[in-house]
């Protein structure tokens, strides 16, 4: 779907060019924080009860590196064919801020985990590789609140987020345009979820994506001043957001004015960006080496350990859903995109023996997400049962009217399909012994119907199916009654 | 190369040569509210700091690595265990102040760098 400044950007577009940078954080799945043993499962929790001395920054506290957020930094980076240096080290970025008790925060500067990957991924006008810069990891800082207490401005401080796993993923500035934007951080979402790395719900901040956006006259090769644009909740607030900078940095070119350095802030309700703050200089974080930490060595034994646990990536998947099993690359697409889908397609293949994949591929797509997006979702499919469900079709014993009811029962009640069709009665009569005689009665009763037919009346032969289908209740193969009527037609003339 | 922390500050160009206007921006990012004769008399002690640095910077270093660490230690890593965390009450003892809902409580901070 376009949207309205996506389109405007287009306008935009046509004589300029975007560079854009993306940077993404994304809180890893461990169970404590980076440098501190308190638990990450902070969702709901009462503001500063999942806290300790090192977390909240006391003086004379050290950190200890949790193994476990190292090892998906190293994961990530071989998801994305990143190199992962032999030796790494801790820098800190050192600002004022109540959100950050220490005074700075710990990072990766010169040596980061994870450096010149790369991701590529489909657009509407074609597949796009991105260069990725580095990943690194770091720590989450604190969450405030500013408001009015008693009269006075205050911001309120909650450190239960303080020192929780963070993983930083900066590309190269080689992106051009809103829609690719959005596209790379859904592939890198979903790259993300398939090795386990991280949740990434953008609504929750697992996932937080901000963006750099410069515009150049097309031919130019000088970059424009770049703007910081944060606060895109989710991705289509990415591919608006973007779109609507590039158009607004456009604006302000064609109209003689200068684009200033500065970070702005994207709101949902007026569908704009507005300035939050100017852009410091990097240099003012004043980075230097973290003596409280050791350096970290990466040997190439612990390096391929940490690949064997990386399951296969999506795009090596989407291949094999095109290549092995003749799936379009919309089809592929859909199963890979969505977790659920893919492992029920999976699982269905496992045990559907007999069943062409392009089948459960289409029950998968079709009914099957059609139900999960739908208002009655929250169900489930049994894999098992969805493979025998696919082969009741193929072997004509139910219809696919019928089935396409089986299933949004079966995900509504997880009741298994065989009863599900037992009890609603929708075995279909394949028997071609008890189809001939209904089929008999079905000539013997229409005569009229069967002389047009020999008088070149093809219609006829809908007559009489819908008898054949009348007088067993609607549970005869109508495919099969069809194929059985006309052959009966034309050999007795 | 030497790693300090006013090595590597940005508007340091050349050795021995900070201005007052340097030791103004290193006041404001440390939050510290100088007086003019305090400021003064950093700008000299810094800049003979920085003096010492250029001795050192004209030592051959060329065969020595870069030195970030004194102590002779690597990969020391824990394992993803939860422990205990402390209580609201215990983590907001030193609070400043604190409100019923048991956040630190501090002047109002606007702009600034916030989020990581
Ligand atoms: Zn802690």
């Amino acid at each position: 779907m376009t949207t309205a400044p996506a389109e405007a950007a287009k306008g935009a577009l046509a004589r300029y060019e975007a560079v854009i940078g993306i940077e993404i954080h994304c809180q890893l799945k461990t169970a404590s924080k980076m440098f501190c043993g308190c638990s990450t499962d902070i969702d709901g929790a009462a503001p500063n009860s999942h806290t300790c001395p090192v977390c909240l920054g006391l003086p004379g506290t050290l950190p200890t590196i949790n193994k476990s957020a190292v090892e998906w930094v190293i994961a990530a980076g071989f998801a994305i064919e990143a190199q992962t240096p032999p030796a790494t080290r801790w820098d800190r970025k050192n600002y004022f801020y109540p959100d950050i008790p220490k005074g700075y925060q710990i990072s990766q500067y010169q040596l980061p985990l994870a450096a010149n990957g790369r991701l590529t991924f489909d657009t509407s006008a074609g597949p796009v590789t991105v260069r990725i810069r580095r990943a690194h990891l770091e720590e989450d800082t604190g969450r405030l609140i500013h408001q009015e207490m008693a009269g006075r401005r205050a911001s309120l401080i909650d450190f239960n987020r303080s020192g929780m796993p963070l993983m930083e993923i900066v590309t190269e500035p080689d992106i051009r345009t809103a829609e690719q934007a959005r596209r790379y951080a859904e592939e890198l979402r979903l790259l993300m979820r398939t090795i386990g790395a991280s949740d990434a719900e953008m609504e929750n901040g697992q996932m937080r994506v901000e963006a750099n956006v410069s515009i150049r006259p097309i031919g130019r090769e000088a970059f424009g001043t770049r703007v910081e644009v944060k606060n895109m909740n989710s991705m289509k607030a990415v591919e608006r957001a973007i779109g609507f900078e590039i158009e607004r940095q456009a604006e302000l070119i064609d109209g003689g004015d200068k684009v200033r350095m500065e970070t702005r802030g994207w709101d949902e309700p007026s569908q704009s960006t507005y300035h939050m703050r100017p852009k410091e200089e990097e240099n003012d974080y004043r980075y230097f080496p973290e003596p409280d930490l050791p350096p970290l060595m990466t040997t190439p034994e612990w390096l391929a350990e940490i690949a064997t646990r990386i399951p296969e990536l999506p795009s090596v998947r989407r291949a094999r859903y095109t290549g092995e099993f003749g799936l379009s690359s919309y089809d592929a697409n859909v199963l890979v995109n969505d977790a659920s889908a893919t492992a029920l397609f999976e699982g269905a293949l496992a045990v559907g023996a007999g069943v062409s994949p392009k089948l459960l591929a289409n029950w998968v797509t079709g009914e099957y997400l059609r139900l999960a997006k739908g208002d009655a979702g929250g169900g489930s499919v049994d894999p098992v049962e969805l493979a025998a469900l696919a082969r009741l079709v193929a072997d004509g014993a139910i219809s696919g009217t019928n089935a396409k009811e089986v299933l949004a029962e079966h995900y509504a009640s997880a009741a298994p399909v065989a009863s599900i069709v037992e009890a609603r009665g929708f075995r279909q009569i394949s028997d071609s012994g008890a189809l001939g005689k209904a089929i008999n009665d079905a000539l013997a009763a229409n005569p009229a119907a069967v002389a047009d037919y020999r008088a070149g009346k093809a219609a006829a032969v809908g007559f009489l199916v819908g008898q054949v289908m009348k007088a067993t209740r609607g549970q005869a193969n109508a495919a099969m009654v069809q194929t059985a009527l006309r052959e009966r037609l034309e050999a007795a003339e | 190369m030497v790693h300090s922390g006013l090595a590597s500050v940005r508007y340091h160009r050349g050795m021995a040569n900070l201005t007052r206007a340097d030791v103004e921006h290193v006041a404001f990012l440390a939050r510290l509210g100088l007086t003019e004769a305090e400021m003064a008399r950093l700008e000299g002690q810094l800049n003979h700091i920085l003096e010492q640095y250029a001795i050192l910077q004209t030592l051959d270093t060329e065969h020595i690595p870069p030195t970030a660490q004194t102590i002779e230690l690597a990969n020391i890593l824990r394992e993803d265990v939860v422990q205990p965390s402390i209580s609201v009450d215990e983590a907001l003892s030193n609070a400043p102040e604190r409100s019923a809902s048991g956040h630190f409580v501090v002047p109002a901070i606007l702009g600034g760098e916030g989020g990581a």
